[in-house]
């Protein structure tokens, strides 16, 4: 153990062994369950039990050729990739005025933005279902890619506004000073700059809408159901291992956003790391 | 700009450039007004507004009015101390015959029914009953010959207390209340009172998992601070994993592991561990289970965060001063990690609070939590005013322990995002 902290008297010794047995058993109690359903999709058997009979890869052919799974895939795809639009325009436009705004309104202000993230999910999908319903909003694409870009919105407004923060005003004033219009100085100087951040704020946009299931359950009609919503369903009614496929498909999507996240962080440490 | 601040100094020019930088700077504050304007409005109509909605819903109460006008024109006057006078009868009575022609009893008799059990049956029978407008002077005894509820206190004070625009019926639904026939607020009959045991629940099953989740993190986010970056960033990936896989897939796998025939039962079964399967989902055991595995990231990481900041001289300090490990740790460490205990325990137990997929999925009835309830009356009863009532207690609860946690992290970074 020599990345271990000094640890100099027997008593220490063992406080530092209990942290990494405990630390091991939680580690396997986050990871365990997400890995033991994978291999239970590739099972030629109906039943979700090891040891598998045989490998196959019946459930994932069940999930391609099922019109209701795809559908759901496509319309998560539609909702995710439209509400994450929608919030990056009105999330960044946000981060950029708050930036500048000076008022003791702010905090409040801020707050405002933020507490999508916070109401409880039940709470904001009641409000929308009766809101919605009178205007026909409710079962339509538009009416859920409003509701979860309100949802992720939040997300955005934190990540651009947290590179916004690091941002060096004094290279805007450069640009400007150089002759560049505001407009040119936004897109050949600003813009490359804060881009990863903007990066990181629309991969959140895209996992809340992509991951959200309770707005889903009151507004969509059968037409809009997503992916989760399609899975609620299906472990209300009966777990088929075609769910441990279309659990396979989510994780594989979380782990390319996740490393693409990661990425991101790794760049820009490796720019201010460079910068200094 | 340069210029201007030169010549600031000549008195007669330092006015107008004071003013003119206080005009530059309102302009460029406006512009960034602009900027947040368009979320401002567009949150207005997708969440503010509904939610305003919502609770607008647990005090709006015109469903009665709405169908017997007359009635409660008749009644306004009555002090509700004997029976109503003729008057209110012949009112009722002519309200019926016209709800009847245009089909809305069905409206006043679910929302009567909620305020007295029965009282379907006494608008639908009475409605069924009433051939034509009673003989003047004789409605009050043709109501009570065709039901005798008529002929009782209660039964025309519900329909008085049901009158609106405005109700605290439901928000004192909600809290286990109700008005009795002099309408004092006392205690509603058992069959009826739920709801406090339902918060209870509710408050139960979210300390629960906050505490497991503060006892499973606090070791993970020591080893994950005291490591050497390199390590920590790579052991980090177990608890952001699971942080960005799917709340569905998460639930799912654990109601594979844990059902009858799941992945644990069968080993247990094969070691020998136990004879026939455990119960092991469906119940409080399985929910705070799958619980606590969807939460713990979020106690993990403001914990993480509060530890990377302590500086390991503190703790060298106390051990050169003489202080025991444990002393030093308890004296030392602990302190400066309770800032991040309290907002970590408060991000999860707010979150907690709110959790209706996990609990609806692998929950048995007992163990819905309030959630549940909000989504069950909207839904599937359509008592409205009850779920909105329910919304409300929970939005209140929320918003204070919010406010509690946005204290407690002001200055500090919050990390991580928030899903349910």
């Amino acid at each position: 153990m020599s990345d271990s902290p000094s640890l100099r008297t027997p008593s220490q010794r063992i406080a530092w062994t209990a942290t990494i047995i405990v630390s091991t058993l939680v580690f396997v109690f986050l990871i365990a369950p997400i890995l033991a359903i994978m291999p239970l999709s590739f099972s030629s058997g109906s039943y979700l039990t090891y040891p598998l009979p045989g490998l196959s890869f019946r459930w994932y052919d069940d999930f391609i050729s099922s019109p209701r799974w795809m559908n759901s895939l496509k319309n998560s795809m539609i909702i995710g990739v439209a509400s994450t639009a929608l919030s990056m325009v009105l999330g960044t436009t946000a981060a950029l005025g708050l930036a500048q705004w000076k008022s003791r309104f702010k905090p409040l202000v801020l707050a405002f933005v933020l507490s999508p993230v916070v109401v409880p999910g039940v709470i904001t999908a009641v409000g929308l279902y009766f809101f919605f319903a009178p205007i026909g909003l409710t079962g339509s694409y538009l009416g859920l890619i409003l509701a979860h870009t309100a949802l992720a919105t939040p997300f955005v407004v934190i990540t651009v506004g947290a590179t916004l923060q690091s941002f060096d005003t004094n290279l805007a004033r450069a640009a400007a000073s150089l002759g560049a219009s505001p407009l040119q100085a936004f897109r050949r100087v600003i813009l490359p700059l804060i881009l990863p951040g903007l990066a990181s704020g629309a991969l959140f946009a895209f996992a809340t809408s992509f991951d959200e299931v309770v707005i889903v359950l009151f507004m969509a009609g059968p037409e809009q159901r997503t992916l989760p919503r399609e899975m609620f369903s299906g472990i209300r009614e009966n777990i088929s291992p075609t769910i441990t496929a279309a659990a396979v498909i989510l994780t594989t999507v979380s782990v390319i956003l996740l490393a693409t996240l990661e990425g991101l962080r790794r760049r820009n440490e490796r720019l201010k790391g460079s910068g200094a | 700009m340069t210029d201007a601040l030169l010549t600031g100094a000549d008195a007669s020019t330092e006015v107008p450039l004071k003013r003119r930088l206080r005009r530059a700077e309102r302009t460029r504050q406006l512009k960034a007004l602009a900027l947040v304007a368009p979320l401002l409005v567009f949150l207005l109509f997708t969440f503010a507004g509904p939610i305003a909605g919502m609770l607008w819903r647990a005090v709006d109460d015109r469903e009665v009015r709405q169908v017997l006008p007359n009635t409660l024109a008749a009644l306004a006057a009555w002090d509700g101390k004997d029976l109503p006078d003729e008057n209110a009868y012949a009112a009722l009575a002519s309200d019926i015959l016209a709800a009847r022609a245009s089909g809305t009893i069905a409206i006043a008799a679910k929302r009567l029914n909620y305020a007295l059990n029965g009282f379907r049956t006494i608008l639908t029978s009475t409605a069924r009953n009433l051939k034509a407008e009673p003989e003047r002077g004789t409605a009050r005894e043709t109501l009570g010959r065709i039901n005798p509820a008529w002929r009782e206190r209660t039964t025309w004070t519900t329909i008085k207390g049901a009158g609106g625009p405005l109700t605290s019926f439901y928000l004192l639904a909600a809290l286990d209340l109700t008005r009795n026939v002099d309408g004092a607020i006392v205690a509603a009959p058992p069959d009826q009172a739920i709801y406090r045991s339902l918060f209870a629940r509710t408050f139960i099953i979210s300390l629960s998992v906050t505490v497991l989740c503060l006892i499973l993190g606090f070791p993970v986010a020591y080893l994950l601070a005291t490591l050497p970056p390199a390590r920590s960033n790579l052991l980090m990936i177990f608890v952001l994993l699971p942080f960005w896989t799917s709340l569905l897939v998460r639930t799912c796998a654990w109601i594979v592991l844990l059902q009858s025939k799941g992945v644990v039962n069968d080993s247990l079964l094969w070691l020998g561990i136990v004879d026939e399967p455990l119960r092991l989902i469906y119940n409080r055991f399985g929910v705070c289970v799958a619980m606590t595995h969807v939460l713990l990231p979020f106690m993990i990481l403001p914990l993480y965060s509060s530890m990377k900041a302590i500086s390991p001289a503190y703790m060298r300090a106390a051990a050169s001063l003489g202080a025991p490990p444990l002393t030093a740790f308890l004296r030392i460490y602990l302190p400066q990690t309770l800032p991040g205990i309290g907002a970590g325990s408060l991000l999860v137990f707010i979150l907690a609070l709110g959790y209706y997929i996990t609990p609806a999925l692998v929950g048995g009835a007992a163990d819905q939590m309030i959630s549940y309830f909000i989504a069950l009356y909207t839904t599937e009863t359509a008592n409205w005013g009850l779920a909105s009532a329910l919304g409300a207690v929970l939005l209140l609860a929320t918003v204070l322990l919010a406010l509690v946690y946005g204290k407690l992290v002001q200055g500090q970074q919050v990390t991580g995002g928030m899903k349910n």
